[in-house]
């Protein structure tokens, strides 16, 4: 297959019905993944991350409304009645939670998460998905997995069960793997090893990878591109490189400033002032505004900064064009 | 697993020796005297004394209940003061029509609430999830017995499908012994029906916000399948405790449902019981539904073990 495109999200705009009135939690945004390419989407909680990609694929919560246009491959996805949009995910989507201790069901055996959506998509018989499922295990590396398929999650530690959502994920040998937060929950060292392990299998399969997270670390490793949301908007996006050798956004730079640095050890670690915005109560112009420490154009305040390219690829949403001199 | 079995048997033993002298105790505070009851009009001060010895009455209370225990274990439960039957046959006799009601209301009640529950909690707020607020709400708080007299007035009364009271043993006629059961199991599984809609609704909508029923939904199943595989299995897990609690009180009696419908089980024995001070027959009575309760329980707790792979029968 040769697609320019993977996952294709255009104007992307969902609104959540809540008590206090409809919030908009994301607002217009747009990217693209390639082939094969491994995309972060990074932010704080609340910034959008999430709901973005559930929505894209379909998995909102009923109480949102879904506008703009998502493009999986050559299916224009929000086009789609919900059962074949189902289908669609299904076999051309994985995903992987945060939580490996919450998002595997704890009364059914591993062996049988891991493979009923390829028995659903593909036409596994009971006996092949059985086969398969110790396959996929031994692929994440999970030790005897032949034995293991018939464990339960409980039987199995954190970092396993994450080894066990991620073959699960890729039962259908998916085109896209979503990772959202993946290492969240899990101890450093773990962490470790599951990012290594997703880098690996997707050399190996070519898959390509939106990575939800919100350690900068971890993208400056892994990502081929990145996308930074703030209230609900992407604020800055572009090549990893030319993200983080030249960040224009000052929220994008308090972040990157905000990173552990082991040569500054001994000074205080360095912090964004405030909290993000409450999406009941956005700021009229650029949401980071409350917070920002530059503010050095003051149409920020009142006029929302349209995305513009500052370099190859790379769009930024504020009028502050970097430090003068 | 024998084993757990034996330990479970083995406590609830402990348990009913327990259950008898509670029993026991509290019999001793009711007011009345059994003997003078028994033989009311009859009655000369000889005779009565007499009667007394021979039942033991007269002997201190500790000798009394060590007595009846002893007794028990051998399962002799005494004779009834009012008929001279042996307790244990009278108790046994009213077993199956206490089974077959409870039985039967609670296999109702299942059915309906099984498909109410999940259908309101997955179309919650819609106007299925409404009318089975209604439903259960009626059914918790309409009185049984009222239900009962308007199911024996429209029923039997007014279309006159069904008759109004009286039991035939299933194993005599099964035809009669369905519309005779009929009235007085709807009526009590409606309550139970109630009960378990509003359990199993919000159990289901419990689980259907957890984290893996997003993932089965990511993976693209159809919400057949989800709500089958994934939600059911787990949201089943607490509802089976509460089913359990209705069938074991259900089995303890339903007195005023068995008393309306003429229905000779447990309840309706534990009421003259009551009435005529026949104080081995209530032990009797009491010691068998404790006993039927603490049976049920560890079928649960074995149930569990099975539903639950967490849980590990030792």
């Amino acid at each position: 297959m040769s697609h320019t495109t993977v996952l294709s999200v255009d104007d992307l705009t969902v609104t959540v019905g809540t008590r206090r009135g409809p919030v908009r939690a994301v607002a217009g945004v747009s990217w693209q993944v390639r082939p094969g390419e491994t995309f972060a989407l990074v932010g704080e909680s609340g910034s959008g991350k999430s709901m973005t990609l559930l929505a894209a694929t379909g998995l909102a919560p009923r109480a949102a409304t879904v506008t703009g246009r998502v493009r999986l491959l050559d299916t224009e996805l929000t086009a789609l009645p919900d059962d074949r949009r189902r289908k669609v995910r299904g076999r051309h989507v994985g995903f992987v939670f945060q939580d490996p201790m919450t998002s595997l069901n704890p009364v059914l055996p591993v062996g049988r998460q891991v493979t009923e959506a390829a028995e659903e998509h593909l036409g596994l018989t009971r006996r092949a998905a059985r086969d398969r499922a110790v396959e996929l295990l031994e692929l994440v590396g999970i030790p005897s997995a032949a034995r293991r398929v018939d464990a339960y999650p409980h039987q199995f530690s954190g970092g396993m069960r994450q080894r066990v959502a991620i073959a699960m994920a890729l039962a259908c040998e998916p085109d896209l793997l979503i990772a959202d937060e993946p290492t969240t929950a899990l101890d450093v060292t773990t962490q470790a090893q599951i990012i290594e392990l997703v880098a690996d299998l997707q050399a190996r399969l070519g898959t390509a990878v939106v990575w939800v997270t919100h350690d900068l670390g971890v993208v400056a490793g892994i990502a081929d591109t990145v996308a930074v949301m703030y209230g609900g908007r992407i604020v800055e996006q572009g090549p990893v490189d030319a993200v983080f050798d030249a960040p224009t956004h000052p929220y994008t730079r308090a972040l990157l400033a905000a990173r552990p640095d082991p040569s500054r050890r001994g000074e205080d670690l360095v912090a964004i002032p405030g909290s993000p915005p409450s999406p009941l109560d956005l700021p009229p112009g650029c949401a980071f505004w409350p917070r920002c420490p530059v503010r050095a154009d003051p149409r920020c305040e009142h006029e929302l900064p349209p995305l513009t390219t500052v370099g190859d690829g790379h769009t930024v949403r504020t009028f502050y064009r970097g430090e003068a001199g | 697993m024998a084993r757990f079995v034996l330990r479970r048997v083995l406590q609830s033993a402990v348990v009913l020796v327990g259950v008898t002298l509670v029993v026991f105790l509290l019999l001793q505070l009711v007011p009345g005297d059994p003997v003078r009851v028994a033989l009311g009009t009859r009655f000369d001060p000889q005779t009565y004394e007499a009667l007394r010895e021979r039942a033991g009455l007269d002997q201190p209370l500790p000798v009394q209940y060590a007595s009846y225990l002893g007794h028990a274990l051998t399962g002799d439960l005494g004779v009834s003061f009012r008929t001279g039957q042996p307790v244990s046959q009278i108790v046994l006799e009213r077993l199956p029509a206490t089974l077959s009601l409870a039985v039967t209301a609670v296999v109702f009640a299942l059915l309906v609430a099984f498909p109410l529950g999940i259908v309101a909690a997955v179309r919650s707020g819609s106007a299925v999830d409404h009318a089975a607020r209604v439903f259960s709400q009626f059914g918790v708080s309409v009185p049984d017995f009222w239900m009962g007299i308007m199911g024996i007035l429209l029923f039997a009364g007014v279309l006159g499908w069904l008759p109004p009271s009286g039991y035939v043993a299933l194993t005599d006629d099964p035809g009669r012994w369905a519309t005779h059961v009929a009235l007085p199991a709807v009526t009590v599984g409606l309550v139970t029906a109630s009960i378990l809609t509003r359990f199993i609704r919000s159990s289901v909508l419990e689980v259907l916000s957890a984290d893996y029923v997003r993932t089965a939904e990511a993976k693209g199943l159809r919400s057949r399948v989800v709500i089958l595989r994934h939600v059911l299995r787990n949201a089943l897990i607490p509802v089976v405790t509460v089913v359990a609690v209705q069938l074991a009180s259900l089995l303890g009696g339903v007195i005023v449902i068995e008393v309306l419908f003429a229905w000779p089980g447990i309840g309706r024995l534990t009421f003259d019981a009551v009435q005529a001070r026949d104080y081995p027959v209530l032990q009797g009575a009491v010691l068998l539904v404790a006993a039927l309760f603490l049976l049920v329980n560890l079928l649960v707790d074995i149930l569990y073990a099975r539903l639950d792979p967490r849980i590990t029968v030792k």
